[in-house]
């Protein structure tokens, strides 16, 4: 599957409480919370981003808390896909889960802001200019879970196995 | 080749002999646990996948800690939906009201996590459990739910990162101020992925509460869970809390670690990690007159009895500084009752204090204390990031009580022996 979009660029540790602050979690309406995606930073992304553009950030992106609520907001905006540095671990988790693939890449030090770069998630290449970077694999177990339909289409499918 | 305590508890929950870093096993877990912010959207899956039963109605725990007392009428339609989930499917730990503490408080102090258990909970703080030798991390909403339905979940088995502390604490140093030096020392990223490991002489001498404190801190470096060996403290903690059959874990000597630190804890001095990122420590001495706005001693990090001890001691006699509000939070009803019993209170209210119900409150910015454009807080909780306590123009200082305490009354960052 390839994706292209225009780049948003965003920094080192870009926490959860940036991509969703607190204050909005009592909602878990996905056009809601992606009203307010990236406030506390960049309050007017949500109006200017288009869907398809692609986030792209440097180390520890998703760190902090575990609401779901962020690859949530990040996903109801149309974005298709993440590619940084490095990602926290439970909002990795949590955005395969919730369908936002995330690819590991330093692609932040390459691009510039609404630079267009092309991703192959099968292959992890990632292109942009003509320069082509190989993001870390997708763990195959990951692959699994997607093929699956995510966590809970694998629930699912075990939960019909049972009746 | 010997496995650390982390191993070891995922092997066992795995059946299986040996496990080793960057496998993925299929184990299964002691307890699930979600809060009023997080337990919506597991419902929401619940219901998607088609469930009928969780896994054991007396292992699924729902405490309403976030947003409560009740701060909006979405926040109120968020607790009464997972009310009347818990009625409908029997769940025996469903906590709001009088009953309710600040989840990592109050599942210790009830006896819901035993030594050697596997514990998830859509709550990154859910590491905290580590300090009684379990296994324990946060998960999101939808890992809640397959835990939930099924009674196990998958986990890579992390890498083990080993901190040996030794020497003798000094006099006002506790768990948090540890946790902020090593934080510190690592970085925000420095135990990604990884189970951060204490170890040595000087843990042995340290207080659960604190070893709550630290193992609570865990996920500010990454990490996937904080882990204390089990020892005479743990099992005098646990000896009329925890109901059901547990097993301890302990690391081997051969065990592997990635990296091993040693600590010399009689250098400690108090620490105070600076806006935006819990890693950006300093000495509190070298922060004197930052003026403070706000003083904030609760949360799942720092609301458990020491903390209101430290505080009491320090606030005894003194008053809060002129324009600033020293906000006390006890995590559980029954730290505020003992608080109350041991006149810590009356310390409290002499100080001019606001003594606030068990609640998350304002340590995420969600009630009870959010701060104004340019306003500046000191606080005993576990984030500092932009905009975590209100405004994003607003500041927040992580500090262990001590430091809390002594800057409320100093109305300016503060040692406590500026105080004491």
């Amino acid at each position: 599957m390839t994706l292209k979009g225009k780049v948003w660029k965003f920094g080192d540790n870009i926490d959860t409480d940036i991509i969703i602050p607190a204050r909005y979690l009592a909602s878990t309406d996905p056009k809601e919370l992606g009203s307010h995606c990236m406030e506390p930073v960049a309050p007017d992304f949500p109006k200017k981003v288009a869907a398809g553009d692609i986030i792209v950030a440097g180390s520890n992106f998703g760190s902090g808390s575990s609401r779901e609520h962020a690859p949530i907001a990040i996903a109801a905006l149309g974005i298709p896909l993440v590619i940084a540095k490095s990602f926290a671990r439970i909002f990795y988790r949590n955005a395969f889960n919730k369908g936002l693939p995330l690819l590991e890449a330093n692609l932040y030090d390459v691009v510039k802001e609404g630079d267009v770069v092309e991703a192959d998630l099968s292959t992890g290449i990632v292109t942009c200019g003509g320069v082509q970077i190989a993001a870390k694999p997708i763990p195959p177990f990951m692959l699994e879970l997607i093929d699956a339909g995510g966590l809970i289409g694998y629930l699912r499918k075990q939960l019909e196995g049972q009746r | 080749m010997g496995m650390t305590i982390t191993e070891k508890i995922l092997a066992a929950h795995a059946d299986r002999e040996y496990v080793e870093p960057g496998e993925i096993v299929d184990a299964r877990i002691d307890l699930a646990l979600a809060n009023d912010i997080t337990a919506p959207l597991s419902l929401q899956e619940f219901a998607r996948v088609g469930a009928t039963k969780v896994f054991d109605t007396e292992r699924v725990v729902f405490v309403m800690d976030h947003f409560t007392p009740n701060k909006d009428i979405p926040s109120a339609e968020n607790c009464k939906t997972i009310r009347e989930f818990s009625k409908k499917y029997g769940i025996t730990h469903f906590y709001e009201g009088g009953a309710c503490g600040v989840e990592h408080a109050l599942l210790p102090e009830k006896g819901l996590v035993g030594p050697g258990d596997v514990v998830i909970g859509a709550d990154s703080h859910t590491c905290t459990y580590g300090a009684l030798g379990a296994f324990s991390t946060g998960v999101g909403s939808t890992d809640l739910t397959y835990g939930m339905v099924t009674g196990s979940n998958w986990f890579k088995v992390p890498e083990s990162i080993k901190f040996v502390c030794s020497g003798k604490w000094q006099p006002w140093i506790t768990g948090k101020d540890l946790i902020l030096h090593i934080i510190g020392m690592i970085g925000v990223d420095g135990a990604l992925y990884a189970s951060l490991e204490f170890a040595g002489d000087a843990i042995s001498t340290l207080s659960m509460d604190s070893r709550l404190s630290a193992a609570n801190m865990a996920i500010e470096a990454g990490a996937k869970n904080g882990i204390f060996p089990v020892d005479e403290t743990t099992l005098a903690y646990i000896r009329d809390r925890v109901k059901r059959p547990y097993q301890v874990f302990q690391s081997d000597p051969d065990a592997r670690y990635r990296e091993v630190f040693e600590i010399d804890v009689s250098k400690l001095d108090s620490k105070v990690a600076c806006p935006f990122l819990p890693s950006n420590v300093k000495d509190a001495k070298e922060l004197k007159g930052i003026r403070i706005d706000q003083a904030v001693i609760g949360s799942c990090t720092n609301g458990r009895l020491e903390d209101m001890r430290i505080a009491a001691e320090i606030l005894k006699g003194h008053k809060v500084a002129k324009d600033v509000r020293c906000i006390v939070i006890p995590a559980t009803p029954a730290i505020y009752y003992e608080s109350l019993k041991k006149g810590y209170f009356e310390v409290f209210l002499d100080a001019g204090c606001i003594i606030s119900p068990p609640t998350c409150g304002p340590c995420l910015g969600g009630h009870m204390g959010i701060l104004a454009r340019g306003e500046r807080s000191i606080s005993t909780t576990n984030r500092n990031f932009v905009g975590r306590m209100g405004h994003p123009e607003s500041e927040v200082y992580l500090s262990g009580p001590a430091v809390a305490a002594a800057s409320a009354i100093k109305g300016e960052i503060a040692h406590p022996e500026e105080i004491a």
